[in-house]
C-alpha cells in the first residue's frame, strides 16, 4: 500500500529543514559515526533477544518466539504537541467511561436518540451481566490505549480506542531502557519525559479501585492465559515490575465468597485482578463453558463486591468499530464539549447511503471488520488487486453491518535507521492511559509502531511492523 | 508466593542440575575413552548412558555404543526427553513460569544459555567440539548459581530453588555410585582388591571430586575411600551428606518462613537419622546397593512432600 498526496514528514519540512522536535537529535546524529550506529542497530536485537522480549506466534512451530524489530531513531513529540494531545485523550477517555456506565444503566444516549438501539442489541461484546452493576470506584476502563495517527502539523486523529486489554506497554518501557543503555550521551543532551514509572502508577491506580471486601493493602494479581500466550512476556514483565503475583486460571478459585489464589501457604484472597484474558474466557459458568483460562464463579464474586476486575467485563462494547464512528457524538453527549481529537472519517456500511458510497469508491478506501483487530480481515483498496476488491465487495454486500470504511490516510513519517542513512517510514502512536476513581493519567510517550517497508502503511507487528522509542520533550 | 511458581523454581533448578550432571558424565566418559582401548571405551559409554538413566531410549535408536552416538544422544537426541537441550528448554520454561520471582540476572543467564545451546546443538557434535560444548554447559550452571547467590533475595523463591538443586544432586550422586559399584564390584569380596583405578577416577571426575579426593588421600585411589568420600564427607559439595545438610537447611528455612513444619521436614529428619552415625563399614556391611536404593526412595518421598506441603499443584 502506498500513500497518495502529501505525506507529513515529522522530522523534516518541505524544503528539507529539520523541525524543532528533532533539532537536538539531528545535532547529535551528525556527530555520530555511521559504523558505530550500524553496529548499535544490530546490537539492539541482541539486547532484546537476551532479555527475552519476544512475542509468541500461534500456529507456526510450537510456540515460536519472535522479536518485534526495533528501530534506534526515536519518534519525537514536542511538549506543546503533547499538551494538546493529552487534553484530547483525557476528554475521550472520560467520555468512554461515562458512556460505558450509561450503556449498563439508563442508556440516556439511546433515549436521547444519539445512538441507535440496534448497535447494542446485536452486539456480542455488550454483557447483560453488567446491567445495573457499579464497578468499584466507578471505573470501567482502568487501562486504555488510544491509537493516534497524524497527517499534518496539527492534524492528529484517533484511529481506534482500545478499551479491553490494550497490549504493548512493555515495549514502550523496554524500548526506552534499550535506548538509554545504548545512547546515554543522547539522553544527557536531550531532555525527555520519563516513562519508567508506568508500572508503579499502574499498581497505584489498580489499588485505588480495590473492592469493598479488601482489607489492608490491596492484593493485586495479573491474570495471564499462560506462557504460550503471545503477550506472556508482557504479563510477566508487568507483574514483576508491580510486585504483583502472576496468576493463571488454574491458580484461582472461589473460596468463602472471594476469588483466592493458591499460594504456598494456602488460598489467599485477591482484591484486584488485572486480567489479560478476554471476557469470553473469564468465567466458564457465565461465558464460554469450555474455557480453562478463567475462574468458575468469578462473576458472582465480582457482582457481590468481592473483587475488582480490570478492565471491567463488557468494556469491549465501547471499542468496536461501529461504535467508534459515533465517538464524536459520544464525547459531546457526556462532556458537553466539542471533541478535541477528531475521528477519522468513517462510513458505516450498515447505513444504505454510506454503503452505496463505499461500494462505489472501494478501490480508494480501507474497509475493516467491526470487531476485527491486528490488521486482519481488512481491505486496503489502493493496495489490492481487482480480484481482491471484487471478493471483498461480496463480503460487504452479504453482511454490510459487519463493516466500516475509511479513507486511505497519508500517515505521517518518521525516519528509521538504515545502512544507507535515515529513511522516512509511516508511523502511528499508542499512548497508554490509566483511569482511577479520581484521575486520568497519561504516560508521556507511548508505543510508536512503524511500517518498516518503504511506502507501507501497515504498522502491525503481525504484518512486518516494528517499534520505536517515543519521546515527549520536556518543556 | 504461588504454589505453581514455587513448583517452577524447584524444577528449574532440578533440570539445571540434571543438565550439568549430564555434561559432567560426558566429560568423564570422554576422558576415559581417550585413555583406553576401543572395547573398554564401548563399555564406558554404555555405563555413561546407563548412569544418565537413558539406556532404554538410547537402545531404541542405536545398537552399538560409540562416543559420538552417545554424546549426541545425551546432548540433543531427537525423542530424548532427557537430552541437555530438552532440559535447558525445561529450565527456561520453568524460569518463564517463575519470571516475576527470579532476578533479571538469573533470567538472562538462563535465556542466553538456551539461545546459545539451541545454536550450538543445531547440528551433530563431532570429536573436536565435544569438549567445548560440555564445558559450555557446565559454565551455564556455574553462572546460574552465581547469579542466584549474588542477586536473589533469601526468600521463599531462593529456598525452593536450592531445594530443587540439592534434591536432584543427591539423586544423581546416589545413582552414579550405585551403577558404578555394580559394574565395578560384582561382589563384596572385591572391596579392597586390586581395582580398575581408571574407572573409579571416572566416578570422581563425574562429580568433579577428583581434585578434592586426591588432596585428602594423597593420590591413593581405593573403592572404600571413594565411597566414604562421596557418601559421608560433608565438606564436599556433591557428597550425599552435604546435599542432605543443604536440603535440611532449605527445608528448615521454609518452615521458619511459614511458621510451621510440614511433612517434608519430618521425612528429612528421618533421613538424617538414617545417615547419621553411619560408618562406611556399616554401609558396606549392609550392602551399598540397598543403602543407595533407600536413599533414593527417601529422596523421592521428600520431593513429593515438598510439593504437597507447599501446594505445588492444584
Amino acid at each position: 500500500m502506498t500513500t497518495t498526496g502529501e505525506t507529513y514528514n515529522e522530522m523534516r519540512g518541505p524544503s528539507g529543514e529539520v523541525r524543532d522536535a528533532y533539532s537536538d537529535y539531528q545535532a547529535w546524529f551528525e556527530e555520530q559515526d555511521a559504523k558505530t550506529l550500524s553496529r548499535k542497530h544490530r546490537d539492539a536485537e541482541t539486547i532484546f533477544r537476551r532479555t527475552g522480549i519476544t512475542f509468541n506466534v500461534y500456529g507456526a512451530d510450537e510456540a515460536e518466539e519472535r522479536l518485534i524489530p526495533f528501530d534506534i531513531v526515536p519518534r519525537i513529540v514536542t511538549a506543546a504537541e503533547w499538551r494538546r494531545l493529552s487534553r484530547g485523550i483525557e476528554q475521550r477517555v472520560r467520555a468512554l467511561n461515562a458512556f460505558i456506565h450509561d450503556l449498563y444503566h439508563r442508556q440516556e444516549i439511546v433515549r436521547a436518540g444519539r445512538l441507535p438501539q440496534r448497535l447494542l442489541c446485536n452486539n456480542a461484546t455488550w454483557l447483560p451481566q453488567m446491567v445495573g452493576f457499579h464497578p468499584p470506584g466507578g471505573v470501567y476502563t482502568h487501562v486504555v490505549g488510544i491509537d493516534l495517527v497524524r497527517t499534518g502539523p496539527d492534524e492528529w486523529f484517533v484511529l481506534e480506542d482500545n478499551a479491553r486489554t490494550p497490549s504493548g506497554v512493555s515495549y514502550m518501557l523496554e524500548n526506552r531502557e534499550t535506548m538509554m543503555a545504548m545512547f546515554p550521551d543522547l539522553f544527557m543532551r536531550v531532555p525527555v519525559e520519563t516513562v519508567s514509572d508506568y508500572p508503579r502508577r499502574l499498581a497505584k491506580s489498580l489499588a485505588a479501585c480495590a473492592p469493598a471486601a479488601a482489607r489492608g493493602r490491596p492484593v493485586v494479581a495479573v491474570l495471564t492465559p499462560g506462557i504460550y500466550n503471545s503477550a506472556y512476556f508482557e504479563h510477566a514483565f508487568l507483574a514483576d515490575q508491580m510486585g504483583a503475583e502472576l496468576v493463571e486460571g488454574s491458580d484461582l478459585r472461589v473460596v468463602d465468597g472471594r476469588v483466592a489464589m493458591r499460594t504456598t501457604a494456602g488460598y489467599k484472597p485477591v482484591d484486584v485482578l488485572y486480567r489479560r484474558v478476554d471476557d469470553d474466557f473469564l468465567d466458564p459458568l457465565t461465558f464460554r463453558p469450555d474455557s480453562l483460562l478463567g475462574v468458575p464463579g468469578i462473576m458472582d464474586v465480582y457482582r457481590s463486591g468481592g473483587i475488582t476486575i480490570a478492565n471491567a467485563p463488557g468494556t469491549g462494547v465501547a471499542d468496536d468499530k461501529a461504535i467508534y464512528s459515533f465517538m464524536p457524538q459520544i464525547v459531546e453527549f457526556y462532556t458537553g464539549e466539542k471533541p478535541l481529537l477528531p475521528n477519522v472519517q468513517t462510513w458505516r456500511c450498515a447505513d444504505p447511503d454510506d454503503l452505496a458510497y463505499v461500494l462505489d469508491q472501494l478501490p480508494e478506501l480501507v474497509v475493516k471488520e467491526v470487531h476485527g483487530s491486528g490488521g486482519y480481515g481488512m481491505l486496503v483498496g489502493p493496495a489490492s488487486t481487482k480480484m481482491q476488491i471484487a471478493e471483498f465487495r461480496q463480503k460487504i454486500v452479504s453482511r454490510p453491518d459487519n463493516y466500516i470504511a475509511q479513507p486511505t490516510l497519508a500517515l505521517s513519517t518518521c525516519p528509521i535507521y538504515t545502512d544507507a542513512g535515515l529513511a522516512p517510514r509511516h508511523v502511528d502512536l499508542r499512548p497508554y492511559v490509566l483511569v482511577s476513581p479520581d484521575r486520568i493519567e497519561i504516560t508521556p510517550g507511548g508505543l510508536t509502531r512503524v511500517a518498516l517497508t518503504e511506502g507501507s502503511l501497515v504498522v502491525n507487528s503481525s504484518q512486518g511492523g516494528g517499534t520505536k522509542d517515543t519521546w515527549v520533550l520536556k518543556e | 508466593m504461588l504454589g505453581r511458581t514455587a513448583n517452577g523454581l524447584f524444577w528449574m533448578f532440578r533440570y539445571l542440575e540434571r543438565a550439568e550432571h549430564t555434561a559432567r558424565l560426558i566429560d568423564a566418559g570422554l576422558r576415559m575413552a581417550l585413555t583406553r582401548d576401543i572395547v573398554a571405551a564401548e563399555e564406558e559409554w554404555r555405563s555413561v548412558i546407563a548412569t544418565a538413566g537413558q539406556r532404554a531410549g538410547y537402545e531404541r535408536q542405536h545398537r552399538t555404543y560409540t562416543g559420538i552416538q552417545a554424546w549426541n544422544f545425551m546432548l540433543r537426541g531427537e525423542g530424548n526427553p532427557q537430552s541437555v537441550l530438552a532440559m535447558l528448554a525445561q529450565v527456561r520454561t520453568n524460569a518463564r513460569t517463575a519470571r516475576n520471582r527470579i532476578s533479571g540476572e538469573l533470567w538472562e543467564v538462563v535465556n542466553d544459555a538456551w539461545l546459545s545451546a539451541s545454536d550450538m546443538l543445531a547440528k551433530p557434535i563431532g570429536q573436536n567440539q565435544i569438549g567445548e560444548v560440555a564445558a559450555f554447559i557446565r559454565r551455564v550452571a556455574v553462572l546460574a548459581h552465581g547469579a542466584m547467590v549474588g542477586s536473589m533475595m533469601r526468600d521463599e523463591s531462593y529456598h525452593f530453588a536450592r531445594a530443587g538443586s540439592f534434591t536432584e544432586r543427591a539423586d544423581a550422586v546416589a545413582r552414579i555410585l550405585d551403577i558404578k559399584y555394580y559394574l565395578l564390584l560384582p561382589s563384596l569380596s572385591w572391596v579392597g582388591s586390586s581395582l580398575d583405578t581408571g574407572q573409579w577416577d571416572t566416578v570422581l571426575r563425574s562429580v568433579s571430586g577428583d581434585r578434592a579426593y586426591r588432596a585428602i588421600h594423597a593420590g591413593q585411589i581405593d573403592a572404600r575411600g571413594i565411597i566414604e568420600f562421596l557418601v559421608l564427607d560433608d565438606r564436599f559439595p556433591r557428597s550425599l551428606a552435604f546435599c542432605h545438610a543443604m536440603l535440611r537447611a532449605e527445608l528448615a528455612a521454609l518452615a521458619r518462613l511459614h511458621g510451621q513444619e510440614g511433612s517434608a521436614n519430618a521425612l528429612m529428619r528421618d533421613a538424617d537419622t538414617h545417615l547419621a552415625n553411619r560408618t562406611i563399614d556399616d554401609i558396606l556391611q549392609q550392602g551399598l546397593h540397598q543403602f543407595l536404593l533407600d536413599i533414593m526412595r527417601r529422596n523421592d518421598a521428600i520431593a513429593a512432600a515438598i510439593a504437597a506441603d507447599y501446594r505445588f499443584l492444584a
